[in-house]
């Protein structure tokens, strides 16, 4: 039997003989595993993006909405008016749970600020001290709010830098009192510049104690609540908790979502790996493409080398032989092919990474070896045809085919 | 003639053609015994089924009818795999067009049937090093066979049929394509061969080429018109 090297050199030889058509075999397959690549890493990028956009909070968080939505997944309702309020002393029976370690009302809304005749439209965020650590922020000067009573209305403010910049210029804000709509409140910390996560621009916010939101926007609802749970095993758990209690404060009325942040994001997750997936699929076809050229290109080798067939068969290769033969030359332009094409997109991510570097643009593993298992695979199917057919010449119409050199 | 039993027996075997609905019989009733060392001419005009009984011996082709006995095995019960077997051990070809592969050395050439048999490369060499020694093609061992002069080519075509040490050549045409002086050398080559042990089967128009042979089989329309037996004395060699 043929050794595998033997047949290797043979079948190089036979490669580098017929430059243009190799080439033109190498070209389609090079673009449809480098589209393949190109594609996974891309969607790939895209989605850890959006993940990273959205895991802002850490793992085991509890967010807590007004208002009943029945499917578990997907955007919060985030406008529609709730029958009833979650309110303050609805957070603090959140907060009283023995499996909740950390809990942060929330109330948002749009204030004017002034300082000195500088006047700047922007969120106000009413919370509290356990926010900081929910949330992960960290201050530049001064403190976070502090963990004093809930319904204390304290005329006390923690600003963003950016706020921070445009209102107080290369001033100190410390210890400044700054307008808000028609109360005044003065600044006791400002935040560490953190950018935006999820919409929010902490570096333009202002944090207030929530009983001064409520009062200041007029408005008792909540709009979140956070929920820190102390274990990351006990979250299923306590959400269910969460929504007992507050079921049993509400006339035993299930009027709240508590969602997750895993549920959050492994709905974007799904939506983002179902596109990818889609998107690579398309991708594939044109190693299709490059199937029917090989398949092609091999048929008007099989028919340009009857002769040396036929002489083959004389010097006793049996079909078995022949068939191992003509495949492998196909799987050796399939590996070529290949690897080209791989190195070829991992340069194109490598250029994405350099120009758009918040962007992780990588393509996984699998995406590589499910790139080179299609191309393979396509290359040996459209070869068979060909080989099959070398493989079962009649020795002596393939010698007399045509005369040899 | 030797006593032992013959190494090709063929008992009236035929070989038919079908053309167009009309059935051409290129070998009809052929009885044939050839020994182990024999050297044999087969002659005959264009379309007598020379070649087609050339085939049949170097089982490349199978009879229609009747039996063909090699080395003591019926052939008819041969697969294919083991008809791809005994050539690529037993059998030499030598052809008229050399069929050469054209993008492989001479020596490479040479050395196709080794490969094909999974020899590693160092005992490739060890048998293919002496054969172009003998042939004289040390100098042109690297050359590719567009390089060569026909008589050059045929002789690679020579060394790749020896270097499985077979026991059977057979030469269909093998001065066809070549001129005088390199015919009579690579003739000269297949007599030493054959002098040298190896049954030798040459297939030729050539009168005075297959008139070298000790044994001289004529054939017309499929059949074997006359087969004759020299005897020592009137060997012309």
């Amino acid at each position: 039997m043929m050794r595998w090297l033997d047949m290797a050199q043979f079948n190089l030889r036979l490669i580098l003989k017929h430059r243009f058509r190799t080439s033109m075999v190498l070209l389609a397959l090079i673009i449809g595993v480098s589209a393949v690549n190109l594609m996974i890493g891309l969607g790939e990028g895209a989605r850890l993006f959006v993940l990273g956009e959205f895991s802002f909070l850490g793992k085991n968080t509890l967010i807590v909405m007004p208002g009943k939505k029945e499917t578990t997944g997907g955007m919060p309702p985030i406008t529609g008016a709730s029958p009833r309020d979650l309110t303050l002393q609805d957070s603090e029976a959140i907060a009283r749970l023995p499996a909740v370690k950390r809990m942060a009302p929330l109330v948002v809304g749009l204030a004017e600020l002034s300082y000195q005749g500088r006047v700047r439209e922007s969120i106000v965020v009413g919370t509290h001290a356990d926010f900081q650590f929910i949330r992960q922020l960290s201050l530049r000067q001064g403190r976070f709010l502090p963990a004093s009573e809930l319904h204390l209305a304290q005329a006390i403010a923690v600003i963003g830098p950016t706020l921070k910049r445009e209102l107080f210029g290369p001033e100190p804000a410390l210890g400044r009192w700054l307008r808000a709509g028609d109360r005044r409140f003065r600044v006791i910390g400002v935040l560490e510049s953190k950018g935006v996560a999820l919409g929010m621009d902490f570096d333009e916010v202002m944090l207030v104690p929530v009983a001064s939101a409520q009062t200041l926007f007029n408005q008792q609802g909540l709009f979140r609540v956070f929920a820190e749970v102390r274990a990351f095993g006990r979250v299923e758990a306590t959400r269910a908790q969460v929504i007992q209690v507050i079921k049993a404060r509400h006339d035993h009325e299930e009027d709240i979502t508590v969602i997750t942040q895993d549920a959050m994001l492994s709905a974007f997750n799904d939506i983002l790996k179902t596109i990818t997936l889609g998107v690579a699929g398309i991708a594939a076809i044109s190693l299709l493409v490059a199937g029917v050229l090989i398949m092609n290109v091999m048929l008007i080798s099989v028919s340009q080398r009857t002769a040396e067939i036929g002489l083959l068969q004389a010097l006793g290769a049996n079909q078995r032989v022949l068939l191992q033969l003509f495949l492998s030359e196909a799987l050796i332009l399939g590996l070529l092919g290949s690897v080209l094409g791989l190195l070829l997109s991992e340069v194109v991510l490598a250029v994405g990474r350099f120009y758009f570097p918040a962007m992780p643009l990588h393509s996984p593993l699998w995406a590589k070896v499910a790139a080179l298992g299609v191309a393979l695979t396509t290359a040996l199917l459209f070869a068979y045809l060909p080989a099959r057919r070398a493989a079962r010449m009649e020795p002596v119409a393939a010698l007399n085919e045509e005369k040899g050199v | 003639m030797s006593e032992k039993a013959p190494l090709v027996q063929l008992r009236a075997v035929d070989r038919h053609f079908l053309l167009g609905d009309q059935t051409v019989k290129a070998l009809d009733q052929v009885t044939l015994d050839i020994h182990a060392g024999d050297y044999i001419s087969v002659m005959g005009p264009s379309g007598s089924g020379k070649s087609t009984l050339l085939n049949i011996l170097g089982l490349l082709d199978q009879p229609s009818g009747g039996e063909y006995v090699l080395d003591g095995q019926e052939t008819s019960g041969m697969s294919e795999v083991q008809r791809a077997a005994y050539r690529q051990r037993e059998i030499g070809f030598v052809f008229q067009a050399y069929h050469l592969i054209p993008r492989l050395s001479a020596r490479a050439n040479m050395e196709l049937p080794l490969m094909l048999a999974g020899y590693p490369a160092k005992q490739r060499a060890e048998r293919v090093e002496p054969l172009l020694q003998r042939l004289g093609l040390q100098a042109r061992a690297s050359h590719l066979p567009r390089q060569l002069s026909g008589g050059e080519r045929q002789r690679v075509a020579i060394g790749r049929a020896m270097a499985m040490h077979p026991k059977m050549l057979l030469a269909d045409e093998p001065t066809g394509n070549l001129d005088t002086r390199s015919g009579a050398e690579v003739v000269a080559l297949l007599e030493e061969l054959n002098r040298d042990g190896i049954t030798l089967i040459v297939v030729t128009h050539d009168i005075e080429l297959g008139k070298r042979a000790p044994r001289q089989i004529k054939m017309v329309d499929g059949k074997i018109a006359k087969d004759l037996i020299l005897t020592a004395k009137a060997h012309p060699a």
